[in-house]
């Protein structure tokens, strides 16, 4: 195959021009407006409106007030992560190598869940989790729960739900990068008597790393930050940062407090990208 | 045993696949459902009826919901589906100065949390004066924003696959440059830039977080579950959600059915993929890779 000749002149830019800037307009300006009203005037209001005076201890303050929030973030969405990743792996390996002829069927029946509207399904764990429901009556029957013992409105819900809503975006990464994996570096390995968990781990877990990276991020970033999961199966004892944010924005109207929230939990995320791909090692990605 | 041995992963797989699949196992079931007159047994299965089917739109304010969030993803699609269409074959055909920091613009909306997304872009409306204008406008403009990166790396990694060959063999039979744009390039990126429109349309209509920001009064249908689920839940939802997973897998399976036909009049020995839908979620999460093309 040829190389594509890219042209050279003035077309690029005029078709490129309107993306980007709709994209500048409503991406990066928004950014700009964000960080602004991180540092507007505690005593403003929507009616008697905000006045720009480089208020730095909003951030203190919201940081003060908000910490256990934020910490119950990063730990739900990292255990949801951790368990999106186990079951990812699990099945996008099943998918790349053991599914034969059902391979594309199998694909299709990751993303289909994609098509239910997300609120209709998290609200069927309502059902599942609820306190008369299977689940609850199973566990208590084994006496891994106590008779009074439920589900729903606990840290195990949310965590649960996030796992659930976010794991099609573990296993397509994931699967992308099995996938590419030649299956004959896995059976030399066998053939050199590695056991297939030692194989596991020296051949095909660092081949699949760039999955396990884009992966992991592609779950984390939207997990740490939704409030549906946590608002429709959590309580006021599971609250997370978006929560906070949504209410302080919508309830509250406390533009100040809420932009300075979100600009906290943008560079978390941003720091976090940057450490991981650094601790990775992977020039893919970014 | 060495059946199970040799199966165990395959079979780990299913498992992890019916779980994935119990929540919409439900929906389909609820759809069916009479609601409970009691309250606290509003999460429960009381007795099978048709009604739900036979009357979605008993809570008028459902359907009203819905048709607006209909409107807006068509709007926000034929949108993204655009402007993104042209910035990705500028990306892949053309030369400017900036592609690394294009890139970027590109890359970041896909990475960063709706939240944050959501409420900058709700500062904005505020400060530029339209917090009292929230609505219909707003929901669309950030639809769009957000549809636009997905649609842009859609259909570049479909554009980036084709060489210009056939292109030149066209120039070289006398087409002129736009008989050669609509004769041969247009096609053979058309199952690209229609998987990123079904992508686009299925983020917009499922979106919440961002929607419900900017909304001001206007209600879509996510925003509408979300306002029902503190009080007492229409049925009907169930069969929104059934209705949706039907259509959306009656497009999949259909564009798979086409395909076959396709591969087996190339008899190519090509392996055989939804491509159109599997890329079009593929882009959603390999988004992370900003390869430099």
């Amino acid at each position: 195959m040829s190389e594509t000749i890219r042209k050279k002149g003035r077309t690029g830019y005029v078709l490129l021009a309107p993306a980007m800037l709709w994209l500048a307009l409503f991406f990066l300006i928004p950014f700009y407006s964000l960080l602004a009203a991180s540092l507007f005037n505690k005593g403003g209001s929507d009616f008697r409106g905000y006045s720009m005076v480089y208020e730095w201890s909003n951030y203190a303050d919201v940081l003060k007030a908000y910490w256990p929030q934020i910490v119950r973030s990063l730990v739900y969405g990292g255990i949801a992560t951790l368990q999106c990743l186990v079951l990812g792996y699990v099945l996008a390996y099943a998918i790349a190598f053991k599914a034969g002829r059902w391979k594309n069927l199998m694909l299709v029946l990751v993303i289909a869940p994609f098509f239910t509207s997300f609120l209709v399904r998290t609200l069927s764990w309502k059902l599942i989790l609820s306190d008369n429901g299977v689940v609850v009556n199973t566990l208590q029957f084994f006496h891994i729960l106590g008779p009074t013992g439920h589900l729903l409105y606990t840290p195990f819900a949310v965590v649960m739900g996030l796992t659930y809503n976010f794991l099609p975006f573990m296993v397509l990464p994931l699967f992308a990068s099995i996938d590419k994996i030649d299956y004959r570096l896995i059976e030399a390995g066998g053939d050199l008597y590695a056991n297939p968990v030692v194989g596991f781990f020296k051949v095909t877990w660092p081949l699949s790393l760039p999955g396990v990276i884009s992966g992991t991020l592609l779950t984390f970033i939207p997990a740490v930050g939704d409030y549906i999961n946590d608002q429709l199966l959590g309580s006021t004892q599971t609250r997370m940062i978006g929560n906070t944010i949504q209410a302080l924005f919508t309830e509250a109207n406390d533009y100040p407090a809420a932009a300075a929230l979100s600009v906290i939990l943008m560079s978390m995320i941003v720091v976090l990208v940057f450490m991981y791909v650094k601790f990775a090692g992977t020039e893919d990605l970014l | 045993m060495r059946w199970l041995r040799s199966h165990l992963v395959l079979l780990l797989g299913i498992l992890v696949l019916i779980y994935t699949f119990v929540p919409i196992a439900i929906v389909v079931m609820m759809s069916f459902n009479k609601l409970p007159s009691e309250q606290s047994k509003i999460y429960k299965w009381n007795t099978f009826t048709l009604q739900n089917w036979l009357h979605p739109c008993a809570d008028p304010s459902m359907c009203t919901a819905l048709k607006t969030s209909v409107e807006i993803g068509l709007l926000a699609t034929f949108g993204a589906t655009v402007l993104g269409t042209l910035a990705a074959f500028a990306l892949v055909r053309h030369q400017f100065v900036g592609r690394s920091g294009t890139n970027v613009l590109i890359f970041l909306p896909m990475a960063a949390p709706e939240i944050v997304m959501g409420s900058s872009l709700l500062a904005l409306f505020v400060a530029a004066g339209f917090a009292g204008q929230l609505g219909f406008w707003t929901i669309l403009i950030a639809h769009i924003m957000f549809c636009l990166s997905f649609v842009i790396v859609t259909v570049r990694s479909r554009l980036a696959g084709l060489s210009d060959t056939l292109e030149q063999a066209a120039a070289d039979l006398y087409a002129t440059p736009q008989q050669a744009f609509w004769k041969v390039t247009f096609p053979l990126v058309f199952p690209g830039i229609l998987g990123a429109a079904l992508l686009a349309f299925s983020l917009s209509f499922d979106d919440f977080i961002i929607t419900n920001l900017n909304a001001g009064t206007t209600t879509t249908f996510p925003m509408y579950v979300w306002g029902v689920s503190r009080r007492t839940i229409p049925m009907q939802i169930n069969v929104v959600g059934t209705m949706m997973l039907i259509i959306s897998v009656v497009i999949v399976v259909g564009g798979e059915v086409r395909n076959r036909r396709r591969m087996r009049a190339l008899a190519g020995p090509q392996p055989v993929r939804p491509d159109s839908v599997v890329a079009a979620a593929g882009a959603r999460s390999t988004a992370g890779h900003l390869d430099a093309v």
